[in-house]
């Protein structure tokens, strides 16, 4: 078994037009760069993209939707991009918005093997339409599926050679659900070691969910907002 | 005098409880985090994944994979963790946050909100704020009580909507008032300002029973 690719564009191998791919981060926090950029550089089109959010203008999802090659966004936010915009009015792009905590627990479920499940979330609102509801416990609920991916790209902070991951504070985000629920997982690293050299107590993603694994390189990180506390 | 929005989300802080979790919305809701009160102990909670949030960071600090649901540079304090999004939405959904302070366009008397979608323009999705609203044990709600003139404390909520019969209690530039069952309550005012100019400004069903005492801010 070897589920070490050299870099990206190995990693990518497989992925063609109109393929269902998830892609990991919130905002541009833990987004898969190396993934992105070289999809970036192919003529893969018609992808439906299922993400917290589409990056910005210039860096992360944006670079694909620039290039015009998302066909559809599933997200639960996509402000801070103006390119979106003018697709999403000229009718270039569709759109699914789903609250973020439904879409987390969507593609939780596709990767859990559950098919389908309550939430409260968005009961009497225009996303309960044509969504059969139910109550529980004296409340409302609506019924939502389980989200899979032909593929869905993932970065952590280090991982193993078996694919296990661990990620860094808040970028574990939706990568840690995403890397369950793709029919084929890529994970990108910012630092490959050997297995074992990772403590099993604190692994996040354990190594059965990945299927190809590389080490990143040249992150940039880019931050969307950088708030400071000025030191006295 | 009308509150400005560090003085709401001052207001908003004296509803704050020992040991309580509580979920800060974008805008007001996160200066609320600068007023909680001497001797209380509150975990803050980011939806994208951090129980234990900790001021902004200082310049050298600055960690591009430490964020708020903001998407601004934060830090973390001791005790706290991280988790995915699913882990956190199921916090939020389990009931285990105890008060959830988000902004809204409009609030009915209902306890209706509406926050996320202005039909005819842009829309940007409504992010974590349904969930939110569900799911939270209570909800509070800061926001301006007027916008050019017009309420925004209504009997019926115009605009699309983020979640029914969900919210609490609303903290304005003019008045704190409760959700009732028989519509919104006048708890406090604004120091200077009257019953009858909340009374003008509020489009729902309003309740006003005895003394309304001034807002201590």
């Amino acid at each position: 078994m070897n589920k070490v690719v050299k870099n990206a564009e190995e990693a990518i191998k497989g992925i063609s037009d109109n393929m269902t791919i998830m892609f990991g981060g919130f905002g541009l926090c833990g987004i898969p760069e190396n993934v992105i950029n070289i999809l970036a550089t192919t003529s893969i089109k018609g992808i439906i993209c299922i993400s917290n959010n589409c990056g910005v203008d210039d860096f992360g999802l944006g670079k694909l939707l620039k290039n015009k090659q998302i066909r559809k966004m599933i997200a639960s936010y996509v402000g801070e991009n103006s390119e979106f915009e003018r697709q999403l009015l000229s009718g270039e792009i569709e759109v699914d918005l789903i609250p973020q905590g439904t879409l987390a627990e969507r593609i939780r479920a596709g990767g859990a093997g559950i098919p389908a499940f309550y939430v409260p979330a968005g009961y009497g609102t225009e996303v309960a339409i044509g969504k059969e509801a139910r109550e529980y416990n004296g409340k409302m609920h609506i019924l939502e599926h389980g989200l899979t991916a032909d593929y869905a790209v993932v970065k952590a902070w280090k991982g193993d050679t078996q694919g296990n991951l661990i990620y860094k504070y808040t970028a574990s985000n939706f990568n840690n659900m995403m890397a369950t629920a793709g029919k084929i997982t890529i994970a990108e690293v910012e630092e490959l070691v050997p297995a074992g050299s990772l403590d099993p107590n604190f692994i996040h993603t354990p190594g059965v969910f990945v299927q190809r694994i590389f080490q990143g390189v040249n992150y940039e990180k880019r931050i969307e907002q950088i708030t400071v506390t000025k030191p006295n | 005098m009308a509150l400005d929005k560090n003085q709401i989300a001052k207001r908003i802080a004296q509803e704050l409880k020992d040991g309580y979790y509580v979920n800060l919305g974008i805008g007001i809701p996160t200066l609320v985090a600068n007023y909680v009160p001497e001797g209380i102990e509150v975990t803050l909670q980011s939806e994208n994944g951090l129980l234990g949030i900790g001021p902004f960071p200082h310049p050298d600090k600055v960690d591009a994979d430490l964020i708020n649901a903001g998407k601004q540079t934060v830090t973390y304090v001791d005790g706290a963790s991280f988790f995915d999004s699913a882990t956190s939405f199921g916090m939020i959904r389990g009931g285990h946050i105890d008060l959830t302070i988000l902004g809204a366009f409009e609030v009915s008397e209902e306890g209706d909100i509406a926050s996320w979608k202005v039909p005819g323009k842009l829309v940007k999705g409504m992010g974590g704020a349904m969930d939110l609203v569900a799911a939270a044990k209570n909800i509070i709600v800061a926001m301006q009580h007027t916008n050019k003139g017009a309420s925004k404390i209504l009997k019926q909520c115009t605009l699309p909507l983020t979640g029914v019969k969900c919210v609490k209690k609303v903290v304005t530039d003019l008045a704190v008032l409760d959700i009732t069952p028989q519509g919104f309550k006048l708890i406090e005012r604004a120091p200077g300002v009257t019953v009858q100019e909340i009374i003008a400004a509020t489009e729902g069903k309003l309740i006003v029973e005895g003394d309304i005492p001034e807002m201590n801010i």
